[in-house]
Order: C-alpha cells, then sequence, then structure tokens
C-alpha cells in the first residue's frame, strides 16, 4: 500500500488533489481511499488530506501517520506544522516553491531523507502561467506522477478531465504536464513518459 | 458500472435509483453532500417524478416524510447528531404510525460540546424509536444497504435508517458498483401502501388509543421488530444474489471461527479491526471479529451463537451511557446471559478522535493476555482529564472545554 | 347575480338564511348533501366553538373540491375529541401526526400528491391556537415561505384548552388562565405579548390570509369557499369561543364570537398577497365590557376589586384595531356580493335593539311581499 499526505491551507485545493489522485489510481484499475483530514476548514487554515492506494481492497481508516509521500502545497507550513512528521526514510516529498529546498531552509532534509526523492516544483507559477489562477493543485499531482511513478501522467489528466470537464479542466492538465515535464528535467531524466 | 467517487454521492446515487417520490432535506454536516447532489438531480429531473422539499428544520422534515409516506408516496430524508435528536418526537411517530421511510444518518457525535466529526451517540440514542438501524462499513455497503432497506421498510410497514460513519465515510473517496436502474427496479418494486390517506377511502390515522388498546399497539411494533430479523437475511440474500456481493444481512463475522478472542463492533471501524486480526493472526493469536451490522432488532440468537464459544470478547463501540458505559456491550452481554465467559468494554472515537491500527493491536494484545479493565477508554489523555478534575476540586474553574483545548494548545494554534 | 334584500334575525342560521334565499346562497350545512366531514358522536364539550367551526370549514372545503380533500390535524381538542379509539369522527381521510408539525405534515401530503400527479386532491391542515402559534409556529412560517399548497386553519380559543387552560401565544390581555391567573401584579394574562398570526401570515405575502368568527358562519363558508380558488399557501384563522376555557354559558358560544367582531377586538378582514382586500364592517361599535361581562375568564375586572383601568386598556386595542382596520362603517366586500339593507352579507347582523326588531320585521314582510328585487 502506499500513503499519500498532502499538506496546505483552506482554499487551495488540498483536499481535491487527494481526490483527484485516487481518480487516477482508480483509472489505472487499482484501489484507492482519499479523505480529509475534519478540522475546521475556513480559508487560510493548514488542510490536511490523505490518499491510499493499493491493489487489494483498502479497509483500513485511520489519518495517515506514516507517509510514503508528501506533497506540500503551501511552503509557509513549513515551519508552522510538523509535515515530516512519519514520513518515511524512502518517502517522497514534493513542495510547491519556486525556490530551491535550500533556499526553503530544508538543507538538512538531505540527511534523514533521499535527496533524489525531495523536490520542489513551482506549481504556483504554472498555474498562474496555464491557468490564469494560483491554483496548484492539480498541477502538483504532474510533479508527482514524475516523482514516484506511483500513477501515470495520463491517469492524471484522465482524473482532471473527470472532475473539471471543459476548458477549465485542458488548462489545468497542461498545466500538470508542465509540471510532470519540469520535475523529470530537474531529475535528468527523458521528458516523455 | 465501477465509479470512484464520495461516499455521500454514492448514496444520493443509489437513494435516486429506489426513486423516491418526495425528497425533504435539511442541511447539517456531514450529510450535507447527499441532499446537495440530489437536489441537483431533481432539478435536472434526472430524478423524476420526485418533489424536493427544503424543509425549516429536521423537525420538519421528519414530519414532511410522515405525511408523504401516510399519503402513499417513497419518502427520504438524512441527517446527523443534532438533527436526529430534534427530530426525535417525529422518529417515535413515523414508527407508531409505520411508515416505511428510509433516512440516512451521518453518523456524527452530539454535543454539548459540540462537535463535527464522528461517532455513533446520535444512532445510539435513538435506538429504542422502533426504527429498524442498519450500520454499515464501506461506503459500497452503504449505497447497497439503501436499496435493501426500501425493500425491508415496505415489507414490515417500519422506517429504517441507514447509519454511515460521518466524514469517515460520507466524505472518503473509494470504488464503488452503482447499480443500473435495471438491476434496481427489479429488486425494488413500487410502493404499495398497506394503509394511505386517499379520499377514495378515507381512513384515520394517528388516532388517540388508551390504556385498553396501547399495550397491544406498541407490542405490535416489537413484533413488526422480530419479524425483520428473517426479512433482513432474506433481503440480504435476495441482494446478493441478485447484484453478486455481500452488503447488510444480521451479522458479519471476520475469521472468528474458533477464535479464542473476539472483537465486536459497527460500521467503519470493523475495516481497521480485521487488518489488525490479520496482523494478529499472522503472529499466532487466536483472534477474530463480530460486524454486527443491524443493530435494530437486535439479533440476539445470531450474536449469541458467533459468540458462545470465544473465551473472551471485547466489544469496542464509538458511544458512551454517561453514568453507566457501554451500549453495545451492554446488547451483547444480553444476548450471552449464561455464557461464561470475559467481557471488555472498550470505548473508543468518540467525537472523531482517531482509531488506529497501532491502538488496537495494543489494545487486542491485552485483551488476549486478560490485562484489559472491563471498561477502557482507548487513548484517552487521562493527564488531561485529571488536570481538569483537580482545577475542579479547587473551585469554579469556569467552561470545561476552554480549560482542556487551552491545556491541548488547540486553541492558539489551528487544528491540524 | 339578483340580490335579496333582506333583513335577518340571529335566530338560527338554518331557518332564516336558507329557505328565503336562492339555492346557490344557501350555506353548505344546510344542503342535505353535505359531506359530514366532521360527523356526530364526537366527544366535544356543549357549545364548542372549535367543533362548530370545524364542521362548517371542513363540508365547505369538502364541498368545493368535490370531496377530493385530505386533513393533516395538530394535536389538540379537535383531534382528541373527534377520535377517541377505536371510533372516529372524521369522514375524509385524516392523519393525527404531532402537536407541532401539523403544518409540515400538510406539506408532506400535498407534496407527495403532486408526486403522484393527482392535483385534484387538495390538501387542509388545522390546528389549535397553541399548536399553530407556539409550537407549531416554526413549521408554519416554512410552509408559508414555500408556498405550500395548503390551507392551513388555526381554530383560536386563545389558550392550551386540551392540557387544562394555559396560557399560550394567543391568549389576550387581562384573560385568566391556569398559568395566568389574576394573582400578582397584572391579574390575568400580562399586557404587551401575544402574536397576531394573521399579520404574520400576510408578512408571508401568501395567496390568501382571513380571519373568521363561528358567529358569521355563511361568512366563514364564504372564506373557505374562496380560500380554495387559491394555490398556493393559505391561512384561515377562526375566532371559536371555549365555554369550559372562558367560563361562559354554552348557549353563548355564538354571541360571544358575534361580540368580539363588534368591539373590534377580533377584526374580520380577508388579505391576499399581504395586503387587506376586504373588511367586515361593525356597524355600531360595542363597549368591550359587554364582551368581557360574559366569561368568567375575565370576572377580576369587574365588580369590588374590578379593574376599570384594565378594562380601558382592553378598549384601547379594540380602538386601535377598529382604526387599523378601518372597521367601521358599512360593508364594502367584494363586488357582486348580496348584502342587506344596512350593508351587510346575508346572515351577518349586529346587536339588535328590541324596538328595531319590531321595525325590521314589518320591513321584512313588506319587501318579501313586493318581490326580489
Amino acid at each position: 500500500m502506499f500513503q499519500l499526505r498532502i499538506h496546505g491551507r483552506g482554499g487551495q485545493g488540498v483536499v481535491t488533489a487527494a481526490e483527484l489522485v485516487s481518480i487516477a489510481a482508480f483509472v489505472e484499475g487499482r484501489h484507492a481511499q482519499a479523505f480529509p483530514s475534519f478540522g475546521s476548514e475556513r480559508s487560510g487554515a493548514p488542510v490536511v488530506s490523505f490518499c491510499r492506494i493499493d491493489d487489494r481492497e483498502i479497509r483500513v481508516r485511520e489519518p495517515i501517520s506514516e507517509p510514503d509521500a508528501l506533497i506540500i502545497q503551501d511552503p509557509t507550513l513549513l515551519h508552522q506544522v510538523d509535515v515530516f512528521g512519519g514520513l518515511s526514510d524512502d518517502g517522497y516529498i514534493l513542495i510547491n516553491s519556486s525556490r530551491s529546498l535550500q533556499e526553503l531552509g530544508l538543507g538538512e532534509l538531505s540527511e534523514r531523507f533521499r535527496s533524489e526523492r525531495m523536490l520542489a516544483v513551482p506549481a504556483t507559477d504554472l498555474a498562474r502561467e496555464y491557468l490564469g489562477r494560483p491554483l496548484p493543485n492539480a498541477v502538483l499531482l504532474g510533479g508527482f506522477a514524475a516523482l514516484t511513478g506511483l500513477i501515470s501522467i495520463d491517469s492524471v489528466a484522465a482524473a482532471i478531465r473527470q472532475k473539471f470537464p471543459g476548458p477549465v479542466g485542458e488548462r489545468n492538465v497542461v498545466a500538470a504536464r508542465k509540471a510532470f515535464e519540469h520535475v523529470r528535467a530537474e531529475r535528468g531524466e527523458p521528458a516523455r513518459a | 458500472m465501477l465509479k470512484q467517487e464520495e461516499g455521500s454521492r454514492a448514496v444520493a446515487e443509489a437513494v435516486a435509483l429506489c426513486r423516491p417520490e418526495v425528497i425533504c432535506a435539511y442541511p447539517i454536516s456531514p450529510q450535507t453532500h447527499i441532499v446537495e447532489h440530489l437536489s441537483d438531480l431533481v432539478r435536472t429531473h434526472d430524478l423524476d417524478p420526485c418533489e424536493y422539499v427544503s424543509v425549516e428544520s429536521e423537525f420538519a422534515a421528519m414530519s414532511v416524510a410522515i405525511g408523504a409516506s401516510a399519503a402513499g408516496a417513497r419518502a427520504y430524508t438524512a441527517t446527523a447528531s443534532q438533527g436526529l435528536l430534534y427530530m426525535a418526537e417525529a422518529l417515535y411517530n413515523a414508527s407508531g404510525l409505520g411508515l416505511p421511510i428510509v433516512m440516512t444518518v451521518a453518523n456524527r457525535a452530539i454535543g454539548a460540546p459540540i462537535n463535527i466529526w464522528n461517532d455513533h451517540s446520535d444512532t445510539m440514542s435513538q435506538r429504542d424509536s422502533g426504527w429498524v438501524q442498519l450500520y454499515a462499513e464501506t461506503n459500497q455497503e452503504a449505497l447497497d444497504l439503501h436499496i435493501q432497506a426500501y425493500r425491508l421498510a415496505e415489507e414490515i410497514s417500519l422506517p429504517v435508517m441507514v447509519c454511515m460513519d460521518g466524514f469517515i465515510l460520507t466524505h472518503a473517496y473509494e470504488r464503488v458498483d452503482v447499480p443500473t436502474q435495471e438491476q434496481v427496479d427489479a429488486f425494488l418494486p413500487a410502493y404499495e401502501p398497506r394503509q394511505v390517506l386517499d379520499p377514495a377511502e378515507p381512513v384515520t390515522i394517528g388516532a388517540m388509543v388508551g390504556p385498553e388498546a396501547f399495550f397491544e399497539v406498541k407490542y405490535l411494533a416489537h413484533a413488526k421488530q422480530m419479524q425483520a430479523l428473517d426479512v433482513i437475511s432474506e433481503v440480504a440474500a435476495d441482494f446478493a444474489a441478485a447484484f453478486r456481493r455481500e452488503s447488510g444481512g444480521l451479522l458479519r463475522p471476520y475469521r472468528a471461527d474458533g477464535a479464542e478472542t473476539i472483537v465486536v463492533a459497527l460500521g467503519s471501524v470493523l475495516g481497521t479491526i480485521e487488518e489488525t486480526i490479520d496482523e494478529l493472526r499472522d503472529e499466532g493469536v487466536s483472534i477474530g471479529a463480530l460486524g454486527i451490522k443491524t443493530f435494530r432488532p437486535f439479533p440476539l440468537d445470531e450474536v449469541r451463537e458467533a459468540l458462545a464459544d470465544a473465551k473472551r470478547v471485547i466489544v469496542l463501540e464509538k458511544a458512551l451511557a454517561v453514568g453507566i458505559g457501554g451500549i453495545v456491550s451492554a446488547n451483547v452481554r444480553m444476548a450471552l446471559s449464561g455464557v461464561q465467559l470475559h467481557g471488555y468494554t472498550v470505548i473508543a472515537g468518540l467525537g472523531g478522535r482517531a482509531i488506529t491500527q497501532q491502538s488496537l493491536r495494543r489494545l487486542f494484545k491485552d485483551g488476549v493476555a486478560d490485562k484489559l479493565k472491563p471498561l477502557t477508554f482507548l487513548d484517552m489523555d487521562w493527564e488531561l482529564v485529571e488536570r481538569e478534575l483537580e482545577r475542579m476540586r479547587s473551585g469554579p474553574s469556569g467552561p470545561h472545554e476552554q480549560n482542556m483545548l487551552r491545556d491541548i494548545g488547540v486553541v492558539a494554534a489551528g487544528s491540524h | 347575480m339578483p340580490y335579496q334584500e333582506l333583513k335577518m334575525y340571529q335566530t338560527g342560521t338554518f331557518v332564516v338564511g336558507n329557505r328565503l334565499l336562492d339555492p346557490d346562497q344557501r350555506s353548505v350545512q344546510a344542503r342535505v348533501d353535505r359531506s359530514n366531514a366532521l360527523t356526530s358522536g364526537h366527544r366535544a364539550c356543549q357549545g364548542c366553538g372549535e367543533a362548530l367551526g370545524a364542521r362548517y370549514v371542513l363540508d365547505t372545503a369538502m364541498s368545493a373540491t368535490g370531496n377530493q380533500l385530505i386533513a393533516a390535524n395538530a394535536t389538540g381538542c379537535l383531534e382528541v375529541f373527534s377520535t377517541p379509539y377505536p371510533e372516529s369522527s372524521w369522514g375524509l381521510p385524516w392523519i393525527h401526526s404531532l402537536f407541532g408539525n401539523a403544518p409540515a405534515v400538510a406539506t408532506g401530503v400535498a407534496a407527495a400528491l403532486r408526486a403522484k400527479g393527482r392535483d385534484e386532491v387538495r390538501v387542509i391542515g388545522q390546528g389549535g391556537d397553541g399548536g399553530t402559534l407556539d409550537i407549531g409556529f416554526a413549521c408554519l412560517s416554512g410552509l408559508f415561505e414555500r408556498n405550500d399548497d395548503v390551507l392551513f386553519v388555526c381554530y383560536d380559543n386563545e389558550a392550551y384548552m386540551n392540557t387544562g387552560v394555559q396560557r399560550s401565544g394567543a391568549t389576550p390581555p387581562a384573560a385568566r388562565t391556569a398559568t395566568t391567573k389574576p394573582v400578582g401584579d397584572e391579574p390575568g394574562n400580562v399586557f404587551g405579548q401575544g402574536k397576531n398570526a394573521p399579520l404574520i401570515a400576510m408578512a408571508h405575502e401568501i395567496p390568501y390570509v382571513a380571519t373568521a368568527t363561528v358567529s358569521e358562519l355563511r361568512d366563514l363558508e364564504a372564506k373557505v369557499e374562496r380560500a380554495m380558488e387559491f394555490r398556493g399557501a393559505r391561512y384561515l384563522h377562526v375566532f371559536v369561543p371555549c365555554p369550559l376555557g372562558w367560563g361562559s354559558a354554552s348557549r353563548d358560544t355564538i354571541r360571544i364570537a358575534r361580540l368580539a367582531k363588534e368591539t373590534g377586538l377580533f377584526p374580520v378582514f380577508e388579505a391576499e398577497n399581504g395586503e387587506v382586500v376586504s373588511v367586515s364592517k361593525i356597524r355600531r361599535p360595542v363597549p368591550v365590557e359587554d364582551y368581557l361581562k360574559l366569561q368568567r375568564r375575565y370576572a377580576h375586572l369587574f365588580g369590588d376589586n374590578g379593574r376599570p383601568d384594565v378594562i380601558a386598556r382592553l378598549q384601547e386595542i379594540a380602538d386601535r384595531n377598529i382604526r387599523r382596520f378601518g372597521l367601521l362603517g358599512k360593508d364594502e366586500g367584494p363586488p357582486g356580493e348580496a348584502t342587506d339593507a344596512a350593508g351587510l352579507p346575508p346572515g351577518q347582523q349586529g346587536p339588535v335593539e328590541a324596538a328595531d326588531r319590531e321595525t325590521n320585521l314589518m320591513r321584512l314582510l313588506a319587501e318579501t311581499h313586493h318581490g326580489a328585487q
């Protein structure tokens, strides 16, 4: 089972991001369970969502305390909330930022975790460019697909289109693909899946 | 058709497939997504003919359902927690009048203190209302139970509440198989009321009944629920045959055959329990689980049969009868009257406190070693409690919630 | 439509109100084929205003709908005296659910009928003042707000009678009830409280609101007929004296109801979409004492320890109603409606002095001799 935890703030589409991952996994014929931490969901408050993916039915229902991957949609949370709590040593970290991990003050993380599995993606910038709105959630999933290989970028695209039919979805797909390519490039891998 | 969608939406689709004629909705977390989606379906005429009534309270919601059902319409509503309590009077009225209303309850804690997260206090508080109570373990089961519920309700002329854990199920995205309209139509015929308000044949519904007959009328409600024990199993069997999956029924044992220790529970926590059972079984522990799917009527004989050969029973429940202890365990104990075994009650998950596999593992191991007290509060912060009790001992201390939240440091920071 | 100018005596609406009228102007109650929707054998008190009002309302509604009517009833006297298990007085489909939910149950019935495409079947909800104004108020307001297709009728006897005469939101100031006894600083019910249900109904701007009393039974019937011409939410507030609760003689029920209107204490009017469209006039206003002294619930205002100051305040209320609703004068009423020589519709009459009676009788005989105009 793969466990993903997404951190962000209310209004940033954190819950939707987890749902999209679950739909992408479903598209690939896998079982997936996505749900939010049910805190006070007022705009701006820290929000967490979860997604489990497995090849068999997922029965467990608790929040994810030992994630295999983290997506951090809002870097202002980094030093406010313990976003890294429980992350396995082989865990993946994807942070939405145009700055590098060093610049974010996360240099020491590479001592705890695997540096090739940690990356910053300027998802908000990409979202502004391709969506006209600073909504990075779907965009980040493109980066997530590239970083972990857990779900394909085509599945991510299918999930986005299912949840957001029409031009909004299409623009998000374009931006997600850009993020995918960005991460691939960062890791020195070929851009096509 | 297989879909990956939110539990609420799956339930709304199932309800729509049952062709309700009157839906009355009052919003309350965490049921709102269900009634919102049904509203969309009515507006687009996907659900037609159907009258969607936006009522002014839950008391009104159940009352509108009563009027609609008495006039021969298939009626539906949904609620949770405070809303369920607000309609309590109407619940008893609906069951007393034998109206086959189906209602979703998105299980949620009851205040004070106000809390929107999951536990079973709400439906447990209405266990004596005369309604049939079914508990779903997964969103698939929640979907399926609504279809079974209408069949059951209309056959025995009693209302049925389908209980699903608020947020944990309602707001979780997972894979569900949504039946087709043809499948549901074949399983669920049109509603044929036993009594109906119709100018063609006027009847008086809701007369006053004095001491000379009330006892008998009330007994009939009990008799109907006893009949329901058989009907529930039949409907579940028919469902399995028609839809090719097991859903509902009275009980679901999990690796309980020959188990020395059996854990009893209701609802979604059974999933986490089953994972923990597997883990412990791999380590050679003789342990199993018993999921109670139907809480009212309570399947006394079936529970007894399932548990009688075990050495110990751990009842894990998400409700607390303040002043005495467990509710489910008291019902289970009734089933086990005369049987010798160790019984443990564990209260867990109140107000949405997460029940983790790790905690359950520890708990079950203690249980197997008979190290548990008769009544355990899982993952209770005893320090926090002690501090507050100490405050109370030293004079007027202010509201408990305020003091304790401050201790945890939750008030200043946002919760996460 | 020709009208007959008649001067009526209130000797009984059956005798005078029908024999001398054209058949289509006769009351529903006078018809041999009336539905008897609330039939005899119920357990109401002698002189019960509510039983009288309900009988008229329901038979009229049945007649207006071709007997396609379903009733939802709140808990209260009407429900209790009409359905002592195993008997029922109801000749129409009837449901009693709870005390506070009659409007919502009616809404549910109407919704079911609409879903089933049975537009021809209509719904009436009914309850007393307690069930309608207090405990059922939220449901009533919801019904109005949604404009549900229900006629809701409140039989107002100004207290919770069935449970032993306790004060409700409709209990008038100074009235004695079991919870507002004539003790303490303010004897009887206090001033400055209470709800005006018809005005509140009008504030919801529903299609039709009307008030009526059991002294003008033809008027009551006419209002039910009028109400059934509309679709959507309609409200009828009927003033029904309760001999037991008010401490009045059972033979005075109709008289007391008339006095309530003639003093101005109970304005009788119709409103559509939130605006008054017709008013039943008071030809000669009667001082409130004449109304109050017939009821023991006001006895503490009279006698040695009487309270003329309180009576004066009650008079102010009556005067204010007269001003506010324009109650003085001859009836205008909707155009085309028959009125008698004094401007009152057939069957209605203010209290008449003895001297007048003889003159009136002579005039009546003279007019009928000359035939209808």
